[in-house]
């Protein structure tokens, strides 16, 4: 039945490009959580009227994210090639895609964790310094929890964008199913291949919007 | 326990902060061990900023802070860090972490103390019961009424054994009854626990309720301090007087009054002040059985405060105009405060 309807796809190749694109949507948004929380940590923390307020600092942090979230994605892996030549030894793979993504989604969630730190009461965080907390007591104890259904719902946006990047990464050699979608699909006219590798994209989005709302559902006890 | 010497707060604002706003002004107050003190003043009047110097969330521009011995207004870091833990402080809006329960809510200071975990669930369940919580341990602060949640507060305030409290607007979120039953809470711990309580508010009904002693802020300044019944009994300043009347007074006063112009062009409308003893003492049997006068009473009302009460009664006497002047002065001869109201 489906080899009638589908004649060209190779359910093994589309297996593995499905593992691949798993593969660098995964491993990019571990290290996005990391650094954008931890951008985003600064960017609040250097932020007017808060513990580390600092003007010059903040600025600094503010234009790099700035900047390389509005380079357009496509634009910042041939802006990478020889950052990531130099890290990863290669442009072909999926370990080639990775410093594009994170570099690429890092910044657009530090944005998205600043925002979300911001929607903190500052009476709670007042609340904390007059129990005599320190700074990192704050970080911990009050920021990141209070923080952290943003922090989630963040990642989950962060996420669904990341798995379009790798379609991307995949059109200049990166593996997984864009890669698969344009070369076996478009370039050999096989539609069939690009409708399949399009929904198990689709599908892998909505799992991860799922995922992302329950774990929200159930950190949120406001 | 607490002395404030010339405090000044000065913010700049404006563009290039060239415009200077002096929050506090040369404030001097002086708080003993034990007391439940009261700052009151209307929005903007600087008790806010005044309060936040007491642990350091505010620097005073000038003068100097010392709470427990320590000067908190020269002290940071560390040594500030561990001081603010001898100075709790709870809040208009509470600011409980909605992300943790109320015993981990009222564990977090004791986290911060650096406490052993069995010690602070024994801590915690001791606290949960002076605040009256029993059963609602696991519950989120979400699942709370606004005076469970100032209990939250108040327990978490009290987790470290301080030697103060500061109360930042504590009630003025809540409704009467709330409030009445947050206030019986504050006096009882003030009571057991031997604690300097000190509180800012609008409202002069919570100073007549649990406040020894009352300041009153106007402009950054401390126009008028001392002890709640001498204040309500003479007060001078007219930033006093009003808040005096938000608690003698019923609002319908001037209502009242013109109404009764109206009805009884003659004679006169007397207000009468009773403190103490003397607002329990039978005045208006006394002038119908003295005089030969038509009393007749308008309104009155009686205020209890930490040290006694208070009264105020309004009549109307009708009578020769001799026979009034005679009475009065035998009211006055009574140590009760008499002052004729005329006609607005």
């Amino acid at each position: 039945m489906l080899e009638v309807l589908l004649p060209n796809v190779d359910w093994e190749k589309m297996i593995e490009a499905t593992k691949e694109t798993l593969y660098m949507t995964s491993i990019s948004v571990v290290a996005t959580f990391f650094i954008g929380i931890l951008l985003g940590l600064f960017l609040f923390l250097t932020g007017k009227g808060n513990m580390w307020q600092n003007r010059t600092v903040n600025g600094i942090i503010s234009a790099v994210v700035n900047i390389f979230r509005s380079i357009p994605f496509i634009i910042l892996i041939v802006l990478l090639i020889p950052f990531t030549k130099a890290l990863v030894g290669s442009m072909i793979g999926e370990n080639a895609a990775l410093p594009a993504l994170i570099i690429g989604a890092a910044p657009f969630y530090a944005r998205m964790v600043e925002i979300g730190l911001r929607e903190i009461d500052k009476g709670v965080i007042e609340a904390a310094k007059s129990m005599g907390a320190k700074t990192s007591t704050i970080i911990w104890k009050v920021l990141l929890p209070e923080s952290m259904p943003a922090l989630v719902s963040g990642i989950t946006v962060t996420s669904i964008a990341l798995v379009g990047y790798t379609a991307m990464a995949g059109v200049i050699g990166a593996g997984g199913l864009g890669n698969l979608a344009y070369l076996e699909g478009y370039q050999r006219s096989q539609n069939d291949v690009t409708l399949v590798a399009t929904i198990v994209i689709l599908i892998i989005v909505f799992v991860i919007q799922i995922i992302g709302d329950v774990i929200t559902s159930k950190l949120d006890k406001r | 326990m607490i002395t404030l010497t010339k405090v000044s707060k000065l913010f700049r604002t404006g563009k290039n902060n060239s415009e200077t706003i002096r929050a506090v002004n040369n404030v001097n107050i002086e708080i003993n061990k034990g007391e439940i003190f009261g700052i009151i003043g209307y929005s903007g009047a600087g008790k806010s900023t005044l309060i936040r110097m007491l642990n350091g969330l505010e620097t005073p521009t000038e003068g100097s802070v010392v709470v427990a011995d320590k000067e908190i207004s020269k002290i940071k870091g560390a040594k500030l860090r561990k001081a603010r833990q001898e100075i709790s402080m709870i809040f208009q809006h509470f600011n409980l972490l909605w992300s943790r329960t109320v015993q981990d809510n009222i564990s977090f200071p004791l986290e911060i103390a650096g406490v052993a975990k069995p010690e602070r669930m024994k801590r915690v369940n001791e606290l949960i019961k002076l605040v009256g919580l029993e059963g609602r341990e696991n519950a989120y602060p979400s699942q709370l009424s606004g005076g469970q949640k100032q209990r939250v507060g108040i327990a978490r305030a009290l987790a470290n054994d301080p030697k103060v409290l500061l109360c930042d607007e504590a009630t003025s979120a809540l409704d009467p009854q709330t409030t009445d039953s947050i206030l019986e809470l504050l006096v009882d711990i003030n009571q057991r626990l031997g604690l300097t309580i000190v509180l800012i508010t609008h409202e002069m009904h919570v100073i007549r309720k649990i406040c020894h002693r009352v300041a009153v802020m106007e402009n950054g300044q401390v126009v008028e301090q001392g002890p709640v019944l001498d204040v309500f009994r003479n007060p001078r300043e007219e930033m006093t007087k009003r808040f005096v009347q938000q608690v003698t007074e019923p609002e319908e006063t001037k209502e009242t009054m013109d109404h009764l112009f109206e009805r009884f062009p003659g004679g006169k409308v007397i207000q009468l002040t009773f403190v103490g003893d003397h607002a329990e003492s039978p005045l208006i049997t006394k002038l119908v059985r003295n005089f030969e006068l038509d009393v007749n009473i308008v309104q009155g009302k009686i205020s209890q405060t930490r040290s006694g009460s208070y009264g105020t009664l309004f009549i109307h006497l009708d009578g020769t105009e001799d026979e009034m002047l005679r009475a009065i002065e035998f009211i006055k001869a009574q140590q009760v405060g008499v002052e004729v109201i005329t006609h607005a």
